[in-house]
Parts: structure tokens; C-alpha cells; sequence
């Protein structure tokens, strides 16, 4: 075997996306709906002859579709669970065939502010719905529809992802056989809606904005963007993994009283904010942050959430991270706790990791161990 | 006679007790052994609780449901009597708080099981009366790496059951992984004991 070899089993190797179009209208759960749209999506694998193993993989905050891999064009544009996802992986492409989809009113492919609505002529901008969670993951049935996959083997996601894995068995039990819950939460705490308006505020009040219309007027409001992306990145990181990164270490060696960088957490998070601005969209920013807030499967059950889970029917992995402070343990106990209360079949673990929410992204022996070992019972279970 | 049998035995002994399609709690499952177990005889459904990250792996590959959980911080996630059978099995004795956790498996369970070495076995005595900590198959760590901090009797515990109202539905007592009817406080090597809430 030589070393390309080895590159191709180790990775889903050259990817391509490709787009699904939908011409029956989508009812939105703020009321409106969305006459035809189209989604962006990836496969890896294959779909076996009695389609009966196909995982679909939810995305989080920034991420999109491009789950695995890499493209023909951008050998260096690695999918974002590339760790996770390709042969001989924890989601191993050689026995399941994975979808990765880009969310309704996202800025990677799928129909999102930027896309023109065809009633208009012009780019949808301000005039885009908001969308929910609950909204995502009805197109995503649609697309696995035309796909031809009556049933997932698992739904798998993180943070928000997560949160649309947890929709997924509420709101198509017996399409999903498996939801791999990880680092998810219920519903966003006070702190954690705070820190979306933060974000929130900083690209509305940008003059660049222009009220979400600033396509036509061929600007980006970057500043607000790139404020956004630092406070979302602060919370995505423990104090201590802050602290080993990157402590007190100055820029320059010493500190030269000015505003210009001289923390190296600080051109860190410069850093990340002006790559943040050059790719995301702040309309499709905007609308993702409020699904977060709005997500609450509880709030119609008065607050029950295991009345909000009862028909919920899939097998469960719940794994959370002990530093995580954004969606931290106690909150992964809730959702443990509400299947329990209904007697569903759930494994939870408590990944001891320093990297705070971020950790599931990263590489982790333990983690990526368990998911591998939760992944070969459900492989295990369809050829029972 | 190695770990294994003794261990079989006294799995043979739960399962005698538990009832066919009973919803099971396994507190400190290890790698779910006694849980796939008892699925495979008497078709429980249920989990186990465990707090080592290796067992918690083994317990998925097992295909046990598991929850990982500090068993000293009790079992707040479990409701009341949502179970038939809450086993603790080898695990009583490394416990910092003995007595909050059988209470706690009284009010997540209807009924518990409870296995432990008992220190009162005649080879534990000769260990003692020369003068030395006792090293057996089922005390199996020297004194300095042991994780065991509340070792008792027989005696110890039904005191402590008959003090606190916990009513002692049976008792098996095995060494070498033979029932010992004799003389147990004395002859035998490990205690299983299945008891309730009084009335």
C-alpha cells in the first residue's frame, strides 16, 4: 500500500455536493411558508439494497453539508467531521451510508438570504423567514424522501445538531432508529440567549446592515460579523483550554500600551473572526442563533421534558463533556433523565475532556471509541 | 478455584431471584457482564450505572444501556421505584457513604440485591489473627492499593438492616462458589442478600 492509498482509507477522499429541489411548499412554524427552496447535501458510502443504513449527520452553528472529505478543486477544504466520518471511522463509510445536508437558510448552497426569491426577483435578505429547528428537520425528511430512505439507522449531531437529532425522534419516531445526542442541551439557558442577542446586537447595529438588505448596496456588515464570531468562539472554549492555548503570552514580548493586538488570545480571536467574516452570511447568522433561542421541545409540555420525548421511540447515545460550560453535563442529564422517566433505551457518558464545548469536534480516543462502539451495535442490529 | 466461577455463582444466584421481565438498575455494572447476563436468562431490560470510562465502552460493546455516573453523588436521574431490582454487587464495601446508597436503592427499586466479601470468613480472621490484612479471591488487593474502605459481616449488615427496618427477603452465602449453609458469619466468602422496605 502506498501513502495515497493510505490517504483514501483514511478519508470519504474527493467529494462532490449536490443540490435537491423542492416544489411543494414548506410550512414554516412562524407561520409562513416557503414556496420551493433547495437544499445542498453530501453522501459518503452507500445506501445498502433495503436502504437501511443511512446516517444522517445534523449540523451545528457555521458548519454545512460538507460533513467528510475533501473537493476535486480544494484538496485542503476537509469536511468539518473528517475525524468522525470516512472508512474505518467511528461512522464508518464502508458499512453506513451518510448524509451530510445544509440547513434551510444557510449561506453554504441551500436556499438562505442570499439566494434571489423568485416572487422578487431580488435576494431574499431581511425578507427571509426564521426558520426553526423543527423547520430544518421537516426539509431534511423531505430530502431523505427523495433519497428514497423511509427510516435513518441514526440521526447524529452535536450542539445544535444535536438539538435537531433530539427533533428528529419527536417528530419521526419511526424514521429514526438511533439519535446520537452530543454535547446538546434542552433548550438554550438565560446566559446562553444572552450571549446570541451579544452577537445579535453587534451585526444589527453595524451600519453595514442595512436592515439585512446590504446585498443590493455590495457590502457585508464584517464588523458585526467579526464581533459575533469572537463572543461565539469564547464560549466555545473551556477557561483552562484558554489558559494552556494561549495564558498571558503577549504578541510583541512586551505590552506597548495600544489597542492593537498584544495578547495572543487576542489576534486569536482576530484571526478567527476575519475568516468568519470572508465565508458566512450574517442574515443566515442571525436566523441560526435565533433557532437556537427558540428551541424548546419542553415548552409545550409545560416544561415536561419527557412528555415532549414520550413518542419517542429511537435508541439513544447522549454524550456530553465535562468542561463544557456552553451546553455543560447538567443539561445532557435533563434529556438522560426525561428518557429514563420513559423507559427508552439510552447510554449516556461523560467524556472528561479539557476543550470545552468545542470537544466534540476534536479528536478524542475515548469519545471517538465509544461512538465507534455505539455505531458497530447499530450495524450489528440491522443484520440481526 | 479462579474469580470467574465464584463470579458465575453468584450471577446464578441473582438471576434465581429476579423475576422474568424484570426492569433492572446495576449500580457499578463494570463492563455489563452480570446485566447481558441476566438479559440472556431472565430477560430484564433496565441499565447499569458506571463511572470508569473502559467500562462504560465495554457496557456499549456489550450492548448493555448504560449511564455513567458518580454512584456517590447518588442517583438523582433515576425516579422513584422505576424499578424492580436495583443490584449492587461488589461495590458496597469501596463506598464512601454505604448507608445513603442502600437507601437510595430502596427508593429508585422495590426491592435490592447486594453482594459483598464477607470479612468475617475464617481465612480473613487468620489473616487478622496473624497479624496480617487479609488477601483472598474475593479480597483480592493488599492494604495499601485496596479500594475497599467499609468492609463488614454478616453479622454487620442484618444489624444494620434490622436497626434501619430493612427487611431481608433472602440470603445466599458462597465460598468457592458453593452455597455454605453452616456457620456462615464464619464459613462463607461472599454474601448475597435480596431485601426490601419493611411492610
Amino acid at each position: 500500500m502506498d501513502a495515497t492509498d493510505l490517504k483514501t482509507t483514511a478519508s470519504a477522499g474527493v467529494v462532490t455536493p449536490q443540490r435537491a429541489a423542492f416544489r411543494e411548499p414548506l410550512r414554516l412554524k412562524c407561520g409562513r411558508a416557503i414556496a420551493n427552496y433547495e437544499l445542498a447535501y453530501e453522501t459518503y458510502g452507500n445506501l445498502n439494497a433495503t436502504c437501511s443504513n443511512a446516517v444522517l449527520v445534523c449540523h451545528a452553528l457555521n458548519a454545512s453539508h460538507h460533513v467528510a472529505g475533501v473537493y476535486a478543486d480544494e484538496p485542503n477544504n476537509v469536511g468539518w467531521w473528517d475525524n468522525m466520518i470516512g472508512p474505518g471511522k467511528p461512522l464508518d463509510t464502508n458499512r453506513f451510508f451518510v448524509v451530510g445536508v445544509n440547513n434551510l437558510g444557510g449561506c453554504h448552497g441551500s436556499t438562505g438570504p442570499q439566494s434571489i426569491n423568485p416572487e422578487t426577483g431580488q435576494p431574499w435578505g431581511a425578507d427571509f423567514p426564521l426558520v426553526t429547528v423543527e423547520d430544518w428537520v421537516n426539509a431534511q425528511a423531505r430530502l431523505a424522501d427523495q433519497l428514497g430512505i423511509q427510516q435513518f439507522a441514526a440521526v447524529m449531531g452535536g450542539s445544535l445538531g444535536a438539538m435537531q437529532c433530539l427533533q428528529w425522534s419527536i417528530a419521526y419516531p419511526q424514521r429514526t432508529r438511533h439519535a446520537l445526542v452530543i454535547a446538546c442541551a434542552p433548550n438554550l439557558s438565560a446566559q446562553n440567549i444572552a450571549f446570541n442577542e451579544v452577537a445579535r446586537q453587534a451585526i444589527l447595529t453595524d451600519p453595514d446592515f442595512h436592515n439585512g438588505d446590504y446585498y443590493a448596496q455590495n457590502v457585508t456588515p464584517r464588523r458585526g460579523l467579526r464581533v459575533a464570531r469572537m463572543v461565539g468562539h469564547i464560549t466555545y472554549l473551556s477557561d483552562d483550554e484558554m489558559a494552556s492555548k494561549f495564558g498571558r503570552t503577549l504578541k510583541h514580548g512586551r505590552v506597548n500600551y495600544s489597542f492593537d493586538t498584544e495578547f495572543e488570545i487576542e489576534s486569536y480571536l482576530r484571526y478567527q473572526a476575519d475568516k468568519f467574516a470572508g465565508y458566512f452570511d450574517a442574515n443566515t447568522y442571525l436566523r441560526i442563533t435565533k433557532a437556537l433561542d427558540y428551541f424548546d421541545p419542553a415548552f409545550e409540555h409545560n416544561g415536561d421534558l419527557a412528555k415532549a420525548l414520550a413518542g419517542a421511540t429511537a435508541g439513544f447515545l447522549v454524550v456530553s463533556f465535562t468542561t463544557d460550560w456552553r451546553f455543560s453535563p447538567e443539561r445532557s442529564r435533563e434529556i438522560v433523565h426525561a428518557l429514563l422517566k420513559n423507559k427508552r433505551d439510552v447510554t449516556y457518558a461523560e467524556i472528561d475532556a479539557p476543550h470545552g464545548h468545542d470537544a466534540f469536534l476534536l479528536d478524542d480516543a475515548r469519545y471517538h471509541k465509544l461512538v465507534a462502539a455505539y455505531f458497530a451495535r447499530i450495524d450489528a442490529e440491522g443484520k440481526s | 478455584m479462579n474469580g470467574i466461577s465464584i463470579d458465575r455463582a453468584d450471577f446464578a444466584a441473582i438471576a434465581h431471584w429476579v423475576k422474568p421481565d424484570a426492569r433492572v438498575l446495576d449500580l457499578g455494572c463494570g463492563d455489563g457482564a452480570l446485566f447481558k447476563y441476566l438479559k440472556r436468562q431472565r430477560n430484564i431490560s433496565g441499565y447499569g450505572v458506571e463511572i470508569d470510562d473502559i467500562n462504560v465502552l465495554a457496557c456499549v460493546q456489550n450492548g448493555v444501556n448504560v449511564v455513567q455516573r458518580n454512584l456517590e453523588r447518588g442517583l438523582r436521574e433515576f425516579d422513584d421505584q422505576s424499578f424492580d431490582y436495583v443490584i449492587l454487587s461488589q461495590t458496597l464495601q469501596a463506598m464512601r457513604n454505604g448507608e445513603r446508597i442502600i437507601r437510595e436503592m430502596l427508593r429508585v427499586g422495590r426491592e435490592g440485591i447486594l453482594t459483598f466479601p464477607n470479612f468475617g470468613y475464617w481465612r480473613n480472621r487468620l489473616h487478622v489473627l496473624n497479624g496480617r490484612m487479609p488477601v483472598s479471591d474475593t479480597l483480592p488487593h493488599q492494604w495499601f492499593d485496596t479500594p475497599n474502605i467499609h468492609l463488614c459481616t454478616l453479622d454487620d449488615f442484618e444489624r444494620f438492616c434490622s436497626e434501619r427496618s430493612i427487611r431481608i427477603i433472602e440470603r445466599k452465602v458462597l465460598t468457592d462458589g458453593r452455597a455454605v449453609s453452616m456457620m456462615p458469619n464464619l464459613l462463607g466468602a461472599l454474601a448475597i442478600y435480596h431485601f426490601g422496605a419493611a411492610g
